[in-house]
């Protein structure tokens, strides 16, 4: 069900300001995509130019084309939210829906596009909680509210949430840097197994975990402050963290800039 | 010169020796507030210039000197600064309370008299001058019947119009919605009657009345209307703003549309700031009077019959009987305003409990 994400010439900007430039990339399908880069480069506008929700904010749009498996995502016809549920998100800070329990959170996505059946929904909670590592923890509490959770269980709450509509690709926008190790250990791990079903793409800041988790990374940068972000190179994980082809990727990893 | 003026300014302050320091008793602070209030009584009854109401604010301004007299003393400048502004701070809030448990008080008691089976039962139709008897069914009734209509009309219309304003509004267009609504906000009750008489009750009711112009229990709940619409939509529109972005993009990141995803995850984590808004304008609404003379004309007789014939209210009941001559009238004005006070309250409370993030806490 994976699909490939491909951009190509994607710029975007906030009301006037230029955020990002002629990005072109291709994301495979079932694997590890990580964005990495210093802060301000455009890795989040860019993540969220992918499903479309860089639009939500006034003032902002998105020139260039983005296709999904030879779709494009914005083309004129395309129905928005249909974009969003093929591609979900999870983002910084957890964001679970406040008036809700544990369980009507996760299945919030399925529930408010009109499934109604209790037992696909008790199954459906059950399984995505289950790959977000967080089924054991709150198997007891389901209706308790979601709220109430740890930072990492409400981390982990909005991973199953959003796996819960089984998308077919998932953005991540540093997911784990608000967790301790363990929590981000668990959310690592959940990645492996996801890879299997789903596309993943990643913003980190962590370079240990981009080079674990990811099979390509991309590495954004700014020339200084102001300019748009542009990718400056775009490679199999290995390489970018052994031998890169750019100085300046050489020397963002190794630490000496940004 | 001036290296010592900055070296007198960038001293850091001195590192206190101990982190213990000396304390003033517990009792120091009551020994000191009855000492004020004797001294103050003294000198007041001994030189014979007031009565007890100078005596306790004489006695405050006491106890504020000599709390800090005391703790400049024993435990040092910045403590008796503290003391003292709490202390002050703890007035403000009495001062601030005084007058609502005076109303409270005044309501219960002169109240109380009426407060029977009877007023609750009757109207004042037939009652004379002369009759201990009479009570404010009927207006308990048309306050409840103009409030209610009001209250229908005006809970959706302004929920939605802010949402409007928040969700989609964007342009001249909500701008000059915006504009309209805040000017709504200031207009005067008697205006809102005034208008609501010369357009409902001259125009239109006399379509629905054989050709004549007809008071109406209905007519007060437009003008009622008028005077919450304002009120409601901007505590809803505030409510509405302060309902954190990433929960909507929480929400369109699941697919879930637009107009889902305000109903749904928006409205209800607002729920509980809407319904505060709403029983504030509910509040108000109940306790106008001038629209209500205007357009529902009042009435001394049953009218359970919102769209026809006069009809009274609670507040415009309190305005008639407190400016009756008959010397059973005050007693009944009381009661009623008790009655109204009570009515508002537990509207109050019950909406809260509704709204209350139902079985989840908080
Ligand atoms: N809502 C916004 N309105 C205007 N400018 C914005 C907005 N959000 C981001 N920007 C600007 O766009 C540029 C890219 O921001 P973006 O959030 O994509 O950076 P980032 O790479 O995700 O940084 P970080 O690593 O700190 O999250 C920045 O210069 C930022 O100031
Ligand atoms: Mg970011």
């Amino acid at each position: 069900m994976a699909k490939r994400v491909s951009a190509s010439n994607v710029t975007a900007y906030y009301g006037g300001f230029k955020a990002i430039e002629n990005i072109n990339l291709t994301v495979e399908p079932k694997t590890v995509t990580a964005l990495i880069g210093p802060s301000g480069c455009g890795k989040s506008t860019f993540l969220r130019s992918i499903n479309r929700m860089h639009e939500v904010l006034p003032g902002a749009r998105v020139e260039g084309s983005l296709t999904i498996d030879d779709q494009d995502i914005y083309h004129r016809d395309v129905d928005v939210t249909a974009v969003r549920r093929t591609i979900g998100m999870v983002f910084q800070r957890p964001n679970p829906f406040p008036t809700m329990s544990i369980f009507e959170n996760v299945v919030a996505g399925l529930k408010l596009n009109g499934v109604r059946r209790k037992s696909i929904l008790d199954e459906a909670a059950e399984k995505a909680l289950r790959s977000a590592n967080l089924w054991d923890e709150v198997k007891d509490r389901l209706g308790k509210p979601g709220a109430g959770l740890s930072g990492g269980q409400q981390q982990r709450l909005c991973i199953a949430r959003t796996i819960a509509v089984e998308p077919q690709v998932v953005l991540m926008d540093e997911p784990c840097s608000a967790l301790d190790p363990i929590s981000t250990l668990a959310i690592e791990d959940l990645m492996f197994q996801l890879k299997d079903k789903f596309t993943i793409i990643i913003v980190t800041h962590n370079m240990q975990q981009a080079a674990r988790v990811s099979d390509r990374t991309a590495f954004f940068s700014i020339e200084k402050t102001g300019d748009p972000g542009r990718l400056i190179e775009y490679d199999n994980t290995q390489k970018i963290f052994s031998n890169p082809s750019v100085k300046k990727t050489e020397d963002y990893i190794t630490g000496r800039f940004g | 010169m001036t290296t010592t003026v900055t070296s007198h300014r960038t001293r850091p302050p001195a590192q206190p020796s101990s982190l213990r320091a000396r304390r003033l008793p517990g009792y120091a602070a009551p020994a000191i507030a009855v000492a004020a209030l004797a001294l103050s009584a003294v000198i007041v009854y001994g030189t014979d210039i007031g009565g007890p109401v100078l005596v306790v604010v004489l006695g405050a301004i006491l106890y504020l000197a000599g709390l800090f007299a005391a703790a400049n003393a024993v435990e040092g400048r910045r403590s008796a600064r503290n003391r003292t502004w709490s202390a002050l701070i703890h007035s403000a809030f009495v001062l601030a309370v005084l007058p609502l448990v005076s109303v409270v008080w005044t309501l219960v008691s002169k109240g109380a008299e009426r407060f029977d089976a009877n007023f609750f039962q009757t109207s004042m139709n037939n009652i004379g001058a002369r009759d201990p008897n009479g009570g404010a069914y009927h207006a308990i009734v048309g306050t409840l019947e103009q409030v209610g209509f009001a209250t229908l009309i005006t809970v959706p219309l302004g929920v939605l119009c802010a949402i409007y304003i928040v969700e989609y509004g964007r342009g001249k267009f909500a701008f000059a919605i915006r504009f309209f609504v805040d000017v709504m906000t200031g207009i005067p009750s008697i205006v809102s009657g005034l208008f609501v008489l010369a357009f409902w009750v001259l125009v239109v009711s006399p379509w629905f009345n054989d050709g004549r112009p007809s008071f109406s229990g209905f007519a007060a709940a437009l003008a009622l209307s008028v005077l919450m619409l304002p009120t409601i939509v901007r505590s809803t529109e505030e409510m509405l703003r302060l309902v954190p972005a990433p929960l909507r993009e929480g929400a369109y990141a699941l697919g879930i549309p637009k107009w889902k995803t305000i109903l749904r995850v928006v409205v209800p984590t607002a729920l509980p700031g809407i319904v505060t808004g709403v029983m504030l304008a509910i509040a108000r609404a109940a306790g106008e009077t001038a629209p209500v003379l205007l357009v529902a004309g009042g009435g001394a007789a049953i009218n359970t019959n919102p769209f026809e014939n006069n009809q009274s209210s609670l507040s415009l009941f309190v305005y008639q009987q407190a400016g009756d001559a008959s010397k059973y009238a005050p007693a009944r004005a009381w009661t009623a305003a008790l009655t109204l006070v009570a009515l508002v309250l537990i509207l109050t409370i019950a909406a809260k409990l509704l709204a209350r993030r139902n079985r989840l806490s908080r």
